[in-house]
């Protein structure tokens, strides 16, 4: 392409096209209006959302859906502080985004001009790296070092701030000039020879070793990687939350997810091992419990795009840092078949024990757990190309727990930061990725309220949206908390709600409400039929439970269990 | 203990507030942190002192390096090096200790670099160690003011590898490493 002179604003757009952009999640304001202006001649799709906040989320969702990086836009001042949130949430998960922020002008800066927020330096410890830009001479560089540092290495949020003066004044265009000039930046980094040695030779002198599956997997695609070694050695594998779907569900090998609400024989069989294989994952406090006594006759491989997780929380005998794929692929041809029935047995005999506690094997006493809206969804949205996004909280657990995953990018949901108001946004930015997927948002009624104004986003950009509220009248997860820990005392968790049926209704969604179990899979069955967004309102259970848990601080062996009650009932049954 | 590192950074607007700030996020201690320009103009130059254990020094480093701006991370704590401190102390002196702190500041290689009715002002470079003796056989005689810039380091014998070549070549060879004083 010959050289062109052009704005700043159109720079930015035309460098968005050949990055591959094809929807952007804004809302407009003044320092980024001359971007809004010459937004006409491009072929990107922008959708206004209804807080910048949601744009992050919506970007992030359709980060997580697609595996491309997402973008949002907002204005200076606070429309790039409302952003905050939806970054953080980027930065903890390792979601690929590119926020563009409009900056008041370039000699106001400082001043304290009306809507001038140190976006930049409000973001600093919350993006992966982030630009001031003050020149339109600028703009095509930094566009293009942001999505590569984005999307390259550990992925991440990247903030481009660029001045109104910066949009509105011209420079010469040279794409190919235009080159990332990243010195400082080595997101390709590889194990050496000697740590796959001792790799290899921990995994072949393991007698009970388990697999700990992570988002890295799915960011890295290396699922058929993973599956290929787990069968090859004979290694069962414990998901994270973000690593559900890494592995499917239904693979005799995989045992489901592990940590503060995983289930009990999977932390029994992280405490038992002798070598755990950590495979894009980062070790967190839900995930560990008491860093003291952790997987404590256990050696450890870590194998880790980021060198600052080695180490970190756990230490570890082995760090292969690099690319799970590529570091998969070099240690697949010399990984040996070896029979480890003896340990596997034993885990299915935890299995078989810890199996009949389960909510899913009561009888149908006409009370509507969110464990069986979650288990008949899963039922009737299992064969399809489905996209399940969730919020945080108990719902987020159950979801976790009953929801069989056997995809990747088949569920989204803000882990490391625990995000209320994520999933409804995110479910947007998903089906904007793919919209031949069935998205369900599953939301509680206390995340579902923070940002239900992007019903508004769905509604304007006729997008086929199916929303499943959990409403407990509670911030659930809260009120488990207190009732565990602080005697009961419900400070601030009950929660008076609107009649959301009617709420979708305005909104002009169909809308239905639920309160028997009988009801769930015909309101399921009608939300896919109809041609439009749908919200379901489940009235569920007020003082429901997420079992087991460990408690935070805890041993991961020493887990809260459901009341012997119940147990004793589904035995009966 | 004190680990000393070299960081070699690109010299743009509001590198030293990310360094600082991935220190405070991470609640590691900065002891001191000094920043100037190098040989290169598009190259700055931190040396950076912090209290941590092995482990911790590591990680130091490879958060440092997760910063897109940073070039190299040189830890040089157990390596052969130059490291420099320089202080200015102003010491009350009167008519008659004059000529003692004098001849303490000569014993320290100091210079004297003002001098006023009621005191001295001296200046002196060094290794952290030195500079603390001198502050000790001063301060009977009455500090009044005191400054130190934190320290410089420098590795003997061997250029880094920013500095000698471009950013991105990585070879280093340990046999070029002079041990000499």
């Amino acid at each position: 392409m010959t050289r062109q002179h052009m704005s700043g604003a159109s720079i930015l757009w035309e460098c968005l096209e050949r990055e591959g952009v094809q929807h952007v999640f804004g809302y407009p304001g003044g320092a980024i209006l001359p971007a809004y202006d010459a937004l006409k001649g491009s072929k990107i799709h922008h959708i206004l959302v209804r807080h910048e906040q949601g744009a992050t989320h919506m970007a992030d969702g359709y980060a997580r859906a697609s595996g491309q990086v997402g973008v949002a836009v907002a204005t200076s001042g606070p429309g790039a502080t409302n952003m905050v949130t939806g970054i953080a949430t980027a930065m903890l998960d390792s979601s690929p985004i590119v926020c563009i922020t409009g900056q008041v002008g370039s000699k106001l800066i400082g001043s304290d001009a009306f809507q001038e927020t140190d976006i930049t330096g409000v973001t600093l410890p919350i993006t992966k790296h982030n630009y001031l830009v003050t020149h339109a001479s600028e703009v095509a560089r930094t566009i293009r070092e942001a999505f590569y540092v984005a999307r390259s290495g550990r992925p991440g949020p990247v903030l481009v701030d660029i001045t109104k003066d910066a949009q509105q004044s011209t420079c010469e265009f040279d794409w190919e000039a235009a080159k990332p000039q990243l010195p400082g930046y080595r997101p390709d980094l590889s194990p050496e020879r000697k740590e796959y040695e001792q790799a290899l030779e921990l995994i072949h002198n393991s007698k009970r070793p388990v697999i700990l599956a992570g988002h890295g997997i799915i960011i890295s695609g290396a699922m058929n990687e993973v599956r290929e070694f787990a069968e090859r050695a004979g290694i069962p594998v414990a998901l994270t939350l973000l690593g559900l779907g890494a592995f499917p569900a239904s693979h005799p090998l995989n045992l489901g997810m592990m940590g503060m609400h995983g289930e009990a024989w999977v932390n029994h069989t992280i405490q038992e091992a002798d070598l755990l294989l950590a495979f894009g994952m980062r070790f967190d406090d839900r995930v560990t419990g008491n860093l003291k006594t952790y997987a404590s006759n256990a050696k450890k491989i870590h194998i880790e795009i980021d060198p600052a997780e080695i180490n970190k929380n756990v230490k570890v005998d082995v760090p292969l840092v690099g690319d799970l794929r590529e570091v998969l692929h070099e240690l697949l041809p010399h990984v040996e078949s070896i029979d480890r029935s003896e340990w596997l047995d034993s885990i299915d005999k935890l299995k078989g024990d810890a199996a009949v506690r389960d909510i899913q094997n009561l009888p149908d006493s006409g009370h509507l757990y969110a464990a069986h809206v979650i288990n008949d969804l899963w039922r009737e949205t299992r064969d399809g190309d489905t996209v399940v996004v969730t919020d945080v909280g108990q719902h987020q657990m159950w979801e976790a727990q009953y929801y069989k995953h056997e995809k990747p990018r088949s569920l989204i949901t803000s882990g490391g930061l625990g995000t209320m108001g994520f999933a409804l946004p995110a479910g947007i930015g998903a089906k904007v990725a793919r919209p031949e997927a069935d998205v369900w948002v599953i939301v509680g009624d206390g995340g579902f309220q923070m940002t239900l104004c992007e019903l508004a986003t769905i509604v304007q950009e006729k997008l086929k949206v199916n929303i499943a509220i959990i409403n407990n009248g509670f911030l659930g997860m809260v009120r488990q908390w207190q009732e565990f820990f602080y005697e009961r005392n419900y400070a601030a968790t009950p929660l008076l709600n609107p009649d959301f049926g009617k709420l979708g209704e305005a909104y002009g969604i169909r809308s239905m409400t639920v309160t028997e179990r009988s009801q769930v899979v015909p309101s399921v069955q009608a939300a896919r039929q109809h041609d439009g967004p749908v919200l379901i309102n489940f009235r569920v259970e007020q003082e429901d439970t997420v079992y087991p848990m460990v408690a935070a601080g805890a041993s991961l062996h020493e887990m809260i269990r459901r009341p012997s009650k119940i147990v004793e009932t589904a035995a009966d049954e | 203990m004190l680990n000393t590192y070299v960081v070699y950074v690109e010299n743009k607007p509001g590198v030293l507030t990310r360094v600082a700030s991935l220190f405070r996020r991470r609640a590691f201690n900065i002891d001191s942190l000094t920043v100037g320009r190098t040989e290169k103009p598009e190259v700055s130059r931190m040396t950076i002192t912090v209290d941590a254990d092995h482990d911790h020094a590591r990680r130091i480093e490879a958060n440092l390096y997760k910063l897109v701006n940073v070039l190299l991370v040189e830890n040089i704590t157990n390596l052969p090096a130059i490291v420099r401190d320089l202080a200015m102390i102003k010491v009350a002196a009167t008519h008659e200790a004059r000529s003692h702190v004098l001849e303490l500041a000569s014993v320290f290689r100091a210079r004297v670099v003002d001098v006023a009715p009621e005191s001295l002002t001296i200046e002196i470079t060094g290794a952290e160690d030195k500079i603390d003796g001198l502050l000790e056989v001063l301060r009977p005689y009455g500090v009044l003011e005191m400054v130190r810039t934190g320290i410089v380091a420098m590795r003997r014998g061997k250029s880094s590898t920013v500095s000698s070549t471009a950013a991105t070549d990585q070879d280093v060879s340990e046999d070029d490493v002079s041990h000499s004083v």
